[in-house]
């Protein structure tokens, strides 16, 4: 839009204050309204029946019985959601995840779904629909879905021409890794696995949709993008994209789980069918079974290095699930494996495997976490091999600007180099450990993600500013939003306020995702102030009644400038406002832009533990997070999202994971047996924030959200290996696991 | 699904004994009303018995001490005299659930549940405590480990409800401890646990109990284990053949909190540490 997005070093007024967030006290005293908060005059209890069967043909749905149920208002199957996809595969696994056709493709897959005039009637009429299965054979295993004669679960999917389920191969890397490692002095291979954990999100998927009779819709819904589910909605439903208006709600955290509709296309055709607003909340059982948690993996990980610390070779063999459908991220995993690393010879392949297990969606990070414990792992095992500090040898292979990535770009300035070097200045680091005490490190890498951005800026009659933007607030935006605009337009912080404006009071943005948020519509709003600015310049020049090139705007004040205007009062905002309707109208700023380039983050992390030798249980005793920020806007919302990606990394590595029955069914469908930590099993996570600009955002802007979930499973695994004395390849490291692990080491 | 608030015990056994559908028990209904959300159970009566005052204290004499079925794990936290007559029932009661679930939950309940992973059993059973059993007719007196039959299920008959439990006056120089092991810190379930209840003589062991949990369908009394210690100063040999002896007497499952190999050989490494607890808290100096 012909804007300077260019990084210009500036001093700031009140970018880097930790102000209160707008959102704060309405959601600690309960009046935020979250996905299941609104209602609808009318309004029904939508249900979805599920399969019981890992993987079935549906032979018979039998609604009869059901239908005729007091109370029942409209009865769905796949039946009722005709293919409108045309040939858009992504858009039909969609369709098809949503509602299967025909085959149950996972425990959990939606079958039917039911509106009724109450929660008890829908669950009665849930009971009386009568589905005949026939049940095929099921794999959830990644490495069990790859051999010959395994189940297929897609018949679209193809590997030289036969049925297959290895959905992709994804090959990374650049020089030649044979060569290197006939250099290299020690070459460590191993191999690791990690198994499937969900985001964890309080707020579970729920929505209101209201579909009238004319064709038009609304959608109230918890999401990431409403935009985007704007977008797969009125694709799906065969509805006119202008007439479905999506609302997004408050969220009660996401983390990549709500870039995907799992229930919201079924509203909305309940809705249409029984002609009555449909409110549908999944229940935590649903939201373990069929939304979208995060790949198990399979890895074999080799690195060859010369005795002076250089790494000659690394290669990377990953094998990621994708549950039923195919996605992107054993691709993903391939890409981020080496990218901490300046390589001669690398070269990663990642494969991405159907399993008959839920969709796989994006989470935090996505795919990173994993390739980064079986790297950072072995990186720790190579150090100890040629007797150098595992944060040495790190320091000696870190990427820097000009590094080819493992996955082809050249970076620019970064700070994977910087953060080891506060790592070995850090306090942390000095920490007497205690007996069956260890401590780990590791680094982490993402890509981060830019996108389409709209936002407007109204100013308000009394001169308050008015800033809508449409990436959703999932971790404190508005306030580094409104910060930013305070900035721009010198003026306080309490005279902006940042809403989320509905889909349609904005052009597309994309979904919240990839650290976008404060980074892509913290351009659009440093624009559209210049953009107001500019208009207050002008509104100020004609109540003077002098040229606009002698009005110039700082502080918060229009002033003239020039010997023969300049003995006039300066304008403050709100009296230019105050004027606006003799001036030309309200007064607005707006900007739609495509934020490229988005800035890499690197992370450092130090972990201490601490394993009871007897139990195999274990301790987090001390944790560290240094990370790139490029610029912290709101430095609490920056800590808080170091903090919780590092805590979300210590549930993971320890005791979160999904665990399959032989008969393929899901054993943990709740929040007791899916352990994520308590505050009781975390420390106080220490965190350094680095700023390292990224040079394509006015100010040096990168996003935050992801990098700190990246290192701890390699951390906390190296710190473990080391207290307990035994390496540990299995994530989680449950107590039983390592307690095995050092009995099978003693024997 | 009727909704019944009776005020004696004798009038809530009696409704209980009359419904022909499926009558459950609410005191603080942190197993009934989750296991209701679930849909694993559909009761036609629901009968509370929060408005029974002969449930609702915990009162101390000279036979010990009467816990009634209503009283919650806070209430007994908060409760000096009885958390320093008996400790490990009172912090294994206190291990169940969270902050918010301790103001709701009772021993009674966490008792009548079934559950073998249930924190305040073995403890309870260690303790020698006994169960006040109110039908329709008559009451009866029952001790602890006689209550639970496997898991889910209670020798009692339709009918009987459990009015208070008691614990047996307390000896001098007599401690107690349960430890259990969750990967959690709070808010979980024991994989495993042990309970030790122990009077000592001259710094010798005189009497003792091992219980353990989540090792067998029911909460098992270890004999054995106890006969180690008995006579001893826990030396470390005695330690070690407490702890042999209960793993020899663990019968576990394999499942997703645990698994076979792992709960048999920590049963015996949280009773070796929970006898030091209970050895130090009768005044015993390791």
């Amino acid at each position: 839009m012909g804007h300077d997005t260019n990084y210009q070093d500036r001093e700031f007024k009140i970018i880097g204050t930790r102000v209160k967030r707008p959102d704060g006290i309405d959601k600690v005293t309960g009046r935020a309204k979250y996905g299941a908060d609104a209602f609808a005059p009318g309004q029904l209890v939508g249900k979805v029946l599920r399969s019981p069967h890992a993987h079935a043909i549906i032979q018979k749905i039998d609604i009869s019985k059901a239908e005729k149920l007091a109370g029942v208002k409209a009865i769905i199957t796949s039946a009722d959601l005709p293919d409108l996809t045309g040939s858009n595969r992504g858009m039909t696994d969609i369709l098809e995840n949503c509602m299967a056709r025909g085959r149950a493709l996972y425990h959990g897959h939606a079958v039917a779904a039911v509106a009724a005039i109450d929660e008890q009637t829908a669950k009665q009429a849930l009971k009386l629909i009568k589905v005949t299965y026939k049940l095929l054979p099921h794999v959830t295993d990644v490495d069990e879905a790859m051999l010959p004669d395994a189940p297929i679960i897609q018949d679209f999917v193809l590997q030289d021409g036969k049925p297959s389920n290895i959905a992709g191969i994804s090959t990374f890397g650049h020089g030649d890794v044979d060569a290197g490692f006939a250099e290299a002095d020690v070459i460590v291979e191993k191999s690791y696995k990690t198994e499937q954990t969900h985001q964890g999100y309080i707020e579970p998927h729920a929505c209101l949709a209201n579909v009238s009779s004319d064709g038009s819709g609304e959608l109230w819904v918890t999401t990431q993008g409403h935009f985007s589910f704007r977008v797969v909605c009125s694709t799906l439903l065969g509805l006119d994209m202008a007439k479905l208006k999506v609302t997004s709600s408050e969220i009660g955290g996401g983390f990549g789980g709500k870039t995907h509709v799992w229930t919201e296309p079924l509203a909305l055709a309940l809705s249409r069918k029984a002609n009555r607003p449909v409110k549908l909340v999944m229940t935590r059982d649903e939201v373990f079974k069929a939304s979208g948690p995060t790949s198990s993996t399979s890895m074999d990980i080799k690195i060859g290095a010369k005795k002076d610390g250089t790494i000659t070779a690394a290669t990377a063999m990953l094998r990621y699930q994708d549950g039923a459908f195919p996605g992107i991220w054993g691709m993903l995993g391939a890409m981020t494996a080496y990218a901490c690393y300046d390589l001669k010879n690398v070269k990663t392949v990642g494969h991405d495997v159907l399993v008959n297990r839920p969709k796989v969606a994006a989470y935090r990070a996505p795919s990173a976490p994993m390739a980064a414990f079986g790297v950072e792992s072995t990186m720790d095992l190579v150090a100890n091999e040629i007797g150098m500090s595992p944060l040495d040898f790190r320091i000696k292979n870190a990427a820097k600007e000009g590094t080819q990535a493992s996955y082809g770009p050249v970076y620019g300035p970064i700070g994977i180099g910087p953060t080891l070097e506060a790592v070995k200045k850090h306090p942390h680091m000095r920490a007497k450990l205690k007996k069956n005490q260890g401590r780990g490190m590791a680094c982490g890498f993402w890509f981060n993600f830019g996108g389409q951005t709209c936002v407007d800026l109204n100013i308000g009659p009394d001169g308050t500013v008015s800033l809508t933007i449409g990436t959703i607030d999932v971790g404190g935006s508005r306030a580094s939003l409104s910060l930013i605009v305070a900035e721009e337009l010198g003026i306080p912080y309490d005279q902006v306020r940042t809403n989320i404006g509905d889909t349609a009071s904005l052009g597309h943005n994309d979904t919240t995702e990839g650290s976008r948020g404060t980074f892509s519509s913290g351009m659009a709003a440093i624009f559209a102030a210049r953009d107001a600015v500019g208009v207050l310049r002008e509104r100020a020049a004609k109540m003077w009644d002098i040229p606009v090139d002698d009005v110039v705007w700082a502080d918060g004040v229009a002033t003239a400038t020039g010997a023969k205007h300049s003995n006039l009062p300066p304008l403050t905002l709100a009296a230019i406002a105050a004027k606006a309707a003799s001036t030309g109208g309200p007064i607005a700023g707006h900007n739609e832009v495509v934020a490229d380039n988005a800035g890499v983050s690197f992370a450092s992390h130090i972990c201490d533990v601490e394993v009871d030798p007897e139990t195999g249980s274990t301790k987090i005793i001390r944790y560290t997070v240094i990370q790139d920020a490029g610029k912290a806007i709101h430095p609490d919302y920056v800590e808080g999202q170091f903090q919780g990606g590092a805590a979300q990394g210590i549930g993971w590595a320890l005791n979160e994971e999904y665990i399959y029955g032989a008969d393929g069914c899901l054993q943990n469908t709740g929040f007791l047996d899916y352990r994520i930590p308590v505050c009781s099993d975390l420390p106080f996570i220490d965190t350094q924030i680095l700023e390292i600009p990224n040079p394509n955002h006015p100010y040096g802007v990168r996003g935050v959200g992801e990098t700190s979930i990246v290192p701890p499973l390699a951390a906390i695994g190296n710190a473990v290996s080391h207290a307990a004395g035994v390496r540990m390849t299995h994530i989680p490291m449950s107590a039983p696991r390592i307690l095995k692990a050092i009995d099978d080491a003693k024997a | 699904m009727r909704y019944e608030t009776p005020t004696t015990t004798k009038e809530a056994a009696t409704l209980l004994h009359k419904e022909k559908g499926q009558a459950h028990i609410l005191a603080g209904g942190t197993d009934l009303l989750v296991r209701m959300k679930m849909g694993m159970t559909e009761p036609t009566l629901v009968v509370d018995i929060k408005h029974i005052p002969a449930m609702q204290a915990i009162t101390k004499s000279a036979a010990g001490f009467k816990i009634g079925a209503t009283v919650c794990g806070a209430a007994m936290t908060e409760h000096a005299a009885l958390g320093k007559a008996w400790p490990g029932i009172v912090e294994a009661a206190n291990l169940i659930g969270s902050d918010q679930i301790q103001g709701r939950c009772t021993m009674v309940g966490n008792l009548c549940n079934g559950s073998p992973a249930a924190d305040s059993v073995p403890a309870m059973i260690a303790a020698g405590a006994k169960a006040i059993i109110v039908g329709k007719d008559k009451r009866r007196t029952v001790a602890v480990d006689k209550i639970v039959t496997g898991p889910g299920k209670t020798s009692l008959a339709k009918g009987e409800v459990i009015e208070a439990i008691t614990l047996p006056a307390r000896l001098p120089r007599s401690g107690d401890a349960y430890l259990r092991f969750t990967p959690r810190t709070e808010m979980d379930i024991a994989v495993v646990s042990a309970a030790v209840n122990l009077t000592l003589q001259r710094g010798v062991v005189k009497t003792a109990r091992v219980v353990l949990g989540a090792v067998a369908p029911t909460a098992v009394i270890v004999a054995k284990a106890a006969k180690a210690i008995i006579g001893t100063k826990l030396d470390d040999e005695a330690l070690e053949k407490l702890a042999a002896a209960c793993s020899a007497a663990c019968n576990p499952i394999d499942d997703k909190r645990g698994t076979i190999e792992y709960r048999t050989k920590v049963a015996g490494v949280l009773a070796k540490r929970a006898a030091k607890i209970a050895y130090q808290r009768a005044g015993g100096t390791l």
